[in-house]
């Protein structure tokens, strides 16, 4: 996977990789989504990934809408399932890119079995969770990544439970790469998920994201500006060491690379040993 | 079972004869998740598989098993999963993604007792109705359900080529006897093997929901550059999101069924037993028609004029086995392994040209040749 020189411009991306009719895009003024999927594309193409080689694989809600605007082969479907859906895809044609935007909700709640088991597996998967601490598309309720006493339209008086660490579940159940983006730095975010795709093996990076109309505006940030300055504000890179953690802050960069044996890789093993041709 | 050589007399059950069915069918990839009574499919799919190149994965949950077929048939495999009553609840949803993104799969189901958790090991047919209306939304689905070990086999490879015809998913219906009995089989050398329809279009052109001149569209894997978007919202022939169009969604809606209910007669319909000049005909699928043809051939032999309908196709249900008979019967008596499903459906189709009587067991004991015979001859007044 040689790099090439030079990077591609915006408008570049665009012309590859973004389904002309398929825009303007259903996400609110200032959504994180998009920066999400900018930084996306620009992994994509920075790794040479050849387009027909990429399946985008999402859920529901708003980043379940990812799909609708790209130019690969991809799969919109069941709440929280994306990775039972990609975990089947790639154990069908291993040749293929699996990456599988999900939202917290998608994610850690109801896909939250299929989030630990795909980690366990260690299968050559990319997760790209879009953390906005809030379920969006149904109206602001509470998320399993709803921090204590945020309010949300199920927790009208703030919310009681503790929230996930979604990269310390992750390593919990044995992701081999994981790593935090925050969309206020679209630059780190495009590198993180750049080398999550090239790990062979189950990789995370989850993404804090702004969601300004169902999180920021009961939390009194209601504008997209003021969202990017609490996510900075909230977030410190892990090049700048660990000593904020005791701050509250979330360390942001790549927090774990690992070897370990891939699924599809020792199946195709177990397959030369069982005689078969795959 | 290892490796299973054809024209050789086997001693199978009923769960390895389904897992052969599908090996030779071509399934190349199988999730599953255990569950009795039809966890044996999933382990003679796991020794299988690896020995033809294919691939099996014990998934998380049964929803995450489903899940995966769905998305290993996206990339282009013939695939299956089996379970159990409390799993086809679970399984649902994935019916459901089935049915809208149209992908060919297979899901087995090995009835037991229920409600719930009722009875693992013991048989039933109380899953008739879920199996048709189990998923939400309204939907065609092919069910269709076998009564012996050998039909299991034969049925595996229909429901593979059912599914990969008509690009939708296809559910076998079996129950606790017949997928755990052993019954001695000789396999055929060659099955009939049906592909998807691919694209010959250039990508360009593709249209992933756009049908063709058999009712469905075809079918591209991903990876093969066409780049589509198999998306479980009510979508355009492009697939795109049209989920604020009324007129989009009338028109998938009519094409989902219409590519089913246009061309029922390449559904099997079933066997017609002694019912040439049948009074009365037993109506009877699954494990319970092996009962209802053991009670047919004591009541002939006792001069009474019965005969056995048994329909291989449960859903759609198919007139067509039933109509050219009704006539010139008196009765219909319908035995279930449960308090009454297909019944009703009997009685709609029959509508009122002649009597249907339910017979009905649901204690996880099967219904005995005697038991019909009972109820035959008390319906003739014998
Ligand atoms: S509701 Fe929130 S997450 Fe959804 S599109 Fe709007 S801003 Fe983005």
């Amino acid at each position: 996977m040689a790099k090439p020189a030079e990077l591609a411009s915006t408008k570049e991306l665009i012309e590859k990789y973004i389904r002309r009719n398929g825009v303007p895009s259903i996400w609110c003024p200032g959504c994180g989504i998009g920066t999400v999927v900018g930084s996306m594309l620009r992994a994509i193409d920075h790794l040479r990934l050849r387009q027909e080689d990429v399946v985008i694989v999402t859920g529901i809600g708003c980043s379940g809408l990812i799909y609708n605007y790209l130019r690969f082969d991809g799969f919109h479907g069941t709440h929280g399932r994306a990775l039972a859906i990609a975990t089947g895809i790639k154990a069908a044609n291993p040749r293929l890119h699996v990456v599988v935007p999900m939202g917290d909700g998608d994610c850690a709640a109801i896909g939250g079995n299929h989030f630990i088991h795909a980690a366990r597996r260690n299968i050559d998967l990319t997760a790209i969770v879009i953390n906005n601490q809030i379920y969006g598309m149904t109206g602001g309720q509470s998320s399993p990544t709803t921090v204590q006493q945020s309010r949300t339209s199920t927790a009208p008086r703030g919310h009681l439970e503790r929230p996930f660490d979604v990269c310390e579940l992750a390593k919990g159940a044995g992701a081999t790469y994981i790593a935090r983006g925050v969309t206020s730095n679209p630059i780190q975010l495009a590198d993180l998920l750049e080398r999550a795709m090239a790990h062979k093996g189950f990789s995370v990076v989850e993404v804090l994201s702004q969601c300004p109309v169902q999180a920021g505006r009961r939390a009194g940030r209601s504008e997209p500006w003021e969202m990017l300055q609490w996510l900075k504000g909230v977030t410190v890179s892990a090049k700048r060491g660990t000593d904020d953690v005791s701050l509250g802050k979330f360390i942001t960069g790549e927090l774990l690379k690992e070897d370990a044996p891939e699924w599809t890789e020792e199946y195709d093993k177990l397959i030369a040993i069982a005689g078969g041709r795959s | 079972m290892t490796g299973v050589q054809s024209n050789s007399h086997l001693l199978l059950s009923g769960n390895e004869a389904c897992a052969e069915g599908a090996i030779r069918a071509g399934v190349r990839f199988f999730a599953g998740y255990p569950i009795t009574p039809s966890s044996e499919i999933a382990e003679t799919m796991a020794r299988r598989l690896p020995e033809v190149g294919g691939k099996f994965i014990q998934m998380e949950d049964e929803i995450g098993s489903i899940s995966a077929i769905v998305g290993a048939s996206l990339a282009g495999l013939k695939v299956m999963d089996a379970t159990s009553g409390p799993g086809l609840s679970l399984k649902a949803e994935g019916l459901g993604l089935a049915v809208m993104l149209e992908v060919p799969c297979v899901l087995v189901n090995v009835q037991r007792m229920g409600p719930s958790t009722g009875m693992a090991t013991l048989p039933s047919q109380m899953d008739v109705m879920m199996s048709r209306w189990g998923t939400h939304g309204d939907h065609p689905i092919i069910v269709i359900s076998p009564c012996s070990v050998r039909e299991t086999f034969e049925l595996t490879v229909k429901a593979v080529n059912l599914a990969e015809r008509f690009r939708s998913p296809v559910i076998l219906l079996s129950d606790a006897v017949v997928a755990r009995m052993r019954e001695k089989v000789v396999l055929p050398g060659e099955v009939e093997i049906v592909n998807r329809v691919r694209p010959a279009v250039l990508p360009e052109q593709y249209r992933p929901y756009a049908a063709g001149p058999n009712g469905v569209a075809p079918m591209a894997d991903f990876g093969s550059g066409y780049y589509w978007y198999a998306n479980s919202s009510v979508h355009d022939e492009n697939g795109y999101e049209a989920t604020s169009k009324p007129e989009v969604a009338t028109r998938l809606l009519q094409r989902l069924h219409a590519k089913i209910y246009e061309h029922l007669n390449e559904l099997p319909q079933g066997e017609a037993f002694m019912m040439d000049d049948a009074e009365v005909a037993v109506y009877a699928y699954g494990i319970t028609a092996r009962a209802a043809k053991a009670a047919v051939r004591m009541a002939r032999e006792r001069g009474l004029k019965v005969g056995l309908l048994r329909p291989v196709t449960i859903w759609p249900f198919l007139s067509g086995l039933v109509d050219p008979y009704v006539s010139g019967l008196t009765a219909l008596l319908v035995p279930e392994l449960n308090m009454g499903q297909l019944v009703d459906k009997v009685r709609e189709v029959v509508g009122g040209r002649s009597k249907v009587e339910s017979l009905s067991r649901y204690d996880g004991q099967i219904i005995t040749p005697e038991q019909i015979l009972v109820a035959v001859t008390k319906i003739m007044g014998r």
